[in-house]
């Protein structure tokens, strides 16, 4: 398929078009979500979501609303397709992670349905990249069936405390206990490893405690 | 044969440190050429080397403060020896201080290049590093193999963009594809393509500007009756291009280069006191 230089104008057959000022608004979500070479992306009226799944037992979700786009059109229910994630961060990041402060790369997203590869326009600096990335048949995603009424607790936390804190585990346990309450400790990690157990505890009043909901005593590993 | 040579300004010795950094960068090993008034680091296109050749040039004069050479016989007042600039460059990273570096060409057991670097001590004594960096004496014989290669009879000449831009988009299009399409035109036009099974990628530059290139009786350059919109391309190993790109550590004066469709793309980078040129071959 010869490779257009020109973006489509508005009454082509794209089931999804978006567009974003700054790519690495997109680009950094990804990256975090970036835990497998494959992802579905999953486009409704409301935004986009990006599954990854790790040996059906992990599964990453970052989901873009429609508002963080200048533009965002789906002309269907929804849109579904696989695609791998790490050719589109290459692609998404082609002018470098790094950028000098005012510039910055503008993407212009395109997908004409089933079957047809994902079109990326980059623009920075007057330089224009396309990017053409092919698709797959979407795969059965796990459902964890998160229903929200069945949830006994629940905490928001600042995630720069936790990445130290997750940095700082014993690698010589082999699980992770994860206990919630009420009560004290409130919001512990625990790991038991060779040189002896160790416990991290949150208090509820931390301030890196966003929300903090817990109704029942709840140990997990 | 003799050589020996001092640098004691410490912004000419990290200068001239940059530049065998470069050269490590782009050769396992190299031929230095050394004349009265030039040293040339020189990568000859063999198979050996996927085909690449190099050839870079600087005035002894910009960067050394003392500069004695004496070649293998009056008539061919030159010294050819084969060495590996990764050693220079390390025996280098200790000079970034220097109070002066001295490098003399010696042959104790074996010839070396003995690298002396003289370093600030606190007692009235100073501290000399020295480094003998093995090197190979090429016979006059096979001097003939090292010659200045000619700028090739090219299809378009084109000013290179942003080094920095250009770097980045070859170190993201490495991770996709193994080999990359460069083409160019006479309006000033570049595009940079990869294409494979999962994926194609395209980065488009424009107003580059074309140099002028006078031919040797004063006319106007051979491509005069070329379309201007016509592209020249080749399709080249990424990774060799990528390398180029990431051994320049200064931004160039001038940076260009010459396509001939389909064979071998010739970049030439101009600092002030060195020139560098590069030969990259088209894939099959």
């Amino acid at each position: 398929m010869p490779l257009s230089t020109q973006p489509p104008a508005s009454g082509e057959p794209y089931v999804l078009t978006a567009s974003l000022d700054n790519a690495r608004h997109l680009s950094s979500l990804l990256r975090a979500v970036h835990i497998q070479d494959y992802a579905t992306c999953f486009a409704t009226a409301n935004g986009l979501r990006v599954t990854v799944e790790d040996a059906k037992c992990i599964q990453a979700n970052a989901f873009i609303q429609a508002e963080i786009f200048q533009k965002f059109a789906v002309q269907e229910e929804s849109v579904t397709f696989r695609i791998n994630l790490s050719v589109l961060l290459d692609c998404l990041t082609i002018f470098g992670t790094s950028s000098l402060p005012g510039t910055s790369t503008a993407l212009r997203m395109c997908y004409r349905g089933y079957g047809y590869p994902l079109m990326l326009f980059l623009e920075e600096g007057g330089v224009v990249t396309v990017c053409k990335i092919n698709t797959q048949e979407p795969y059965e995603l796990l459902d964890f069936d998160f229903c929200s009424t069945k949830v006994v607790n629940k905490i928001i936390l600042q995630s720069e405390g936790l990445r130290e804190a997750f940095a700082e585990l014993d690698m010589t346990s082999e699980i992770l206990q994860i206990t919630m309450s009420p009560d004290k400790p409130y919001f512990r990690l625990s790991t038991f490893g060779n040189a002896g157990s160790a416990h991290l505890d949150y208090p509820r009043d931390s301030d890196l405690m966003e929300a903090f909901h817990c109704n029942q005593t709840q140990t997990n590993r | 044969m003799r050589f020996r040579a001092k640098i004691v300004d410490l912004a000419c010795l990290n200068h001239f440190s940059r530049v065998i950094n470069t050269i490590a960068k782009l050769a396992k090993t190299c031929t230095l050429r050394l004349t009265v008034s030039k040293l040339y680091f020189i990568l000859s296109d063999k198979v050996a080397n996927g085909g690449v050749s190099m050839w870079c040039e600087l005035c002894q004069g910009n960067f050394f403060d003392e500069f004695q050479m004496e070649g293998v016989a009056a008539e061919h007042n030159e010294i050819y020896l084969e060495l590996v600039p990764e050693n220079l460059s390390r025996a280098l990273k200790t000079a970034q201080s220097a109070k002066a570096v001295k490098i003399k060409l010696t042959n104790k057991h074996c010839p070396c290049l003995r690298v002396a670097v003289e370093l600030p001590s606190l007692s009235s004594s100073s501290r000399i590093v020295t480094h003998d960096i093995p090197v190979g004496v090429i016979p006059r014989r096979l001097w003939n193999d090292f010659r200045e290669p000619r700028v090739p009879d090219f299809d378009v000449s084109i000013y290179l963009p942003v080094l920095k831009t250009m770097k980045s988009v070859v170190e993201r299009m490495k991770n996709l594809s193994n080999s990359i399409v460069i083409e160019a035109n006479l309006s000033g036009e570049m595009n940079l393509k990869i294409e494979t099974d999962l994926v194609s990628v395209a980065t488009h530059f424009k107003d580059l500007g074309n140099p002028p290139w006078a031919s040797e009786d004063g006319c106007q350059s051979s491509d005069q009756g070329r379309d201007l919109e016509s592209m020249a391309e080749a399709r080249i190993d990424i990774k060799k291009l990528q390398q180029l790109l990431a051994g320049q550590q200064v931004n160039p004066t001038k940076a260009l280069c010459n396509i001939v469709s389909k064979r071998v793309v010739h970049f030439i980078l101009l600092h002030e006191d060195v020139s560098l040129q590069y030969f990259i071959p088209a894939l099959a």
